[in-house]
């Protein structure tokens, strides 16, 4: 099913008909949608659905087979608008992909030096506003070796956020954390999210956290998409694959539930 | 079999064009990604001032071994007299350039390739791509930049320790006279031969690091993932640069004898 949820205004990133194959193997069918500004979609299904490589075609960390990705209407094999989306955009990768010789403070000046992004004497205070934000303050001049995985997380955010951009993409935020982080980093996402008015696509497993902060989720399932619309469509409908869909997470749920605390079943 | 064999051409040549075009992409790209200065100051403190101590003890044994072996196979002959111009030739048209770019090799460009490949196993050069910045230009331009002059500087210091070796096991621990060694040493050495010293030390300086580089970087395209990609580039960095210097040696002496 697929539930395309058009609205007037142009969408900041467009997807038409991408495709993608490693060898033999289809990872992405033909995968179309749109993201409009200021909205938060959050990519989902079941591991090995192309939901990472998706989000790295869209960036052109990977080359994608067929298909044409715009940004702000602009398609992105044209160099103009390729700089255009990294100078708008911003990356948390899954394992973060911190700088490992640099301090927590120079790995969140590296974007603002890189691009030399506005007025040199006011990087050090945005560096310190940012690192502030996401309570880092007092990790300044620690190695990200050094730092918690709560920690390294929030720093990849504030690496992604310093420089003010117009588009975040998020690749498995709360990947490898335990679930109170994960509420952590996903109520930090829809704080800043708000804050900041970014537009962000979000590539998770989390069904239930990715509801709540997400005004559009795209399932894939297979290579193509299952589903594209609102956040509260995808949590009520009814189709007979989205529902087993739901029902597996949940049942996943009580399952780990039961484990973690017997004696409640 | 002349399948095979033009299989394996064609894919030399392939990685030879990536290659020459990662290169040229380091150089033309130097800038991107700002505070070149600080990224070349490094490259000069990591390629030279952290490759003096072994240079140093390298040169020192060779200049004493030539010393040695120069004086045990002129005094056959009588001609012990030559023995300053055996040792400063030996080490200023062959020794030298290509012993201490083997030495710069196995610390500075070992250390580079595994930098390199962990980034990329990390993401950490998909970071760099993504804030706009080009990778190459950033990470390695500097370090291309760097080795035109660390390898020719730490060449002639190479020269200078080897000939120094040769005196100190030649007329010091030996009984050859000083002022004939040092005579022959200024007699022997001509303009021509600096210049072709200096000249290889700086294309071995670019084959090197741009090898040693290129391994690093594309560490993930070895069919391996992790760790063992990085060994991997670590190991096809040093031997494909070693293979490089002598090659490129060959070829500079027949052109320019």
């Amino acid at each position: 099913m697929t539930t395309s949820d058009a609205t007037s205004a142009a969408p900041l990133l467009e997807i038409r008909h991408l495709r993608k194959a490693f060898g033999t193997r289809a990872v992405l069918g033909d995968v179309s949608f749109q993201v409009q500004p200021g909205a938060v979609l959050s990519v989902l299904g079941r591991s090995g659905t192309g939901k990472s490589v998706l989000l790295k075609c869209v960036v052109g960390l990977l080359e994608h087979d067929g298909g044409e990705v715009l940004f702000r209407g602009q398609s992105l094999e044209n160099p103009a608008a390729r700089k255009a989306l990294r100078q708008a955009s911003s990356y948390v990768f899954q394992q973060n992909a911190l700088f490992d010789s640099a301090t927590v403070f120079e790995n969140v000046l590296m974007p603002l030096r890189a691009r030399g992004e506005g007025e040199r004497e006011l990087w050090p205070q945005r560096v310190r506003d940012v690192l502030h934000r996401l309570e880092l303050e007092d990790a300044t001049d620690r190695y990200p070796a050094e730092l918690s995985g709560g920690m390294q997380k929030r720093l990849a955010v504030a690496r992604a956020l310093v420089t003010e951009p117009e588009l975040v993409f998020f690749d498995e935020p709360t990947a490898g954390l335990d679930p109170l982080r994960r509420n952590a980093v996903f109520s930090l996402i829809a704080r800043l999210q708000r804050e900041r008015r970014f537009t962000a696509v979000l590539v998770t497993h989390d069904v239930q956290e990715a509801l709540v902060v997400s005004s559009h989720v795209l399932w894939l399932d297979s290579g193509t998409v299952q589903f594209d619309g609102m956040a509260a469509l995808f949590a009520t409908a009814q189709e007979p694959a989205l529902r087993e869909f739901r029902d597996n997470i949940e049942a996943l749920r009580e399952s780990l539930r039961s484990v973690a605390n017997p004696t409640s079943t | 079999m002349s399948e095979y064999l033009g299989k394996l051409t064609l894919q030399g040549v392939s990685a030879l064009g990536r290659w020459a075009v990662f290169s040229v992409r380091a150089l033309r790209e130097v800038r991107s990604g700002q505070a070149l200065g600080t990224r070349l100051v490094r490259a000069l403190f990591e390629q030279g001032v952290r490759c003096v101590p072994v240079i140093a003890v390298v040169a020192a044994f060779t200049g004493m071994v030539l010393g040695l072996q120069g004086h045990y196979v002129l005094s056959r002959f009588g001609a012990t007299g030559m023995l300053g111009t055996l040792v400063s030739l030996s080490l200023c048209r062959e020794l030298g350039p290509v012993l201490a770019a083997l030495m710069i090799a196995g610390q500075a460009g070992t250390a580079l390739s595994a930098e390199l490949g962990i980034q990329r196993s990390t993401e950490q050069i998909d970071a760099i791509e993504l804030m706009d910045v080009s990778p190459e230009g950033f990470l390695v331009g500097a370090r291309l930049v760097g080795a035109f002059f660390v390898f020719p500087v730490l060449t002639a210091f190479f020269v200078l320790i080897g000939v120094a070796g040769g005196w100190l096991s030649g007329c010091v621990l030996m009984p050859h006279d000083s002022n004939s060694y040092w005579g022959a040493v200024h007699e022997a050495i001509r303009g021509k031969d600096i210049r072709e010293c200096l000249l290889k030390a700086a294309v071995f300086g670019f084959l090197t690091t741009a090898l040693c580089a290129y391994q690093g970087f594309y560490a993930h395209r070895s069919g391996e993932a992790g760790a063992r990609a990085v060994g991997l580039a670590t190991v096809r960095g040093i031997v494909l640069s070693s293979i490089a210097i002598l090659a490129a040696d060959y070829l500079i002496t027949a052109v320019l004898l």
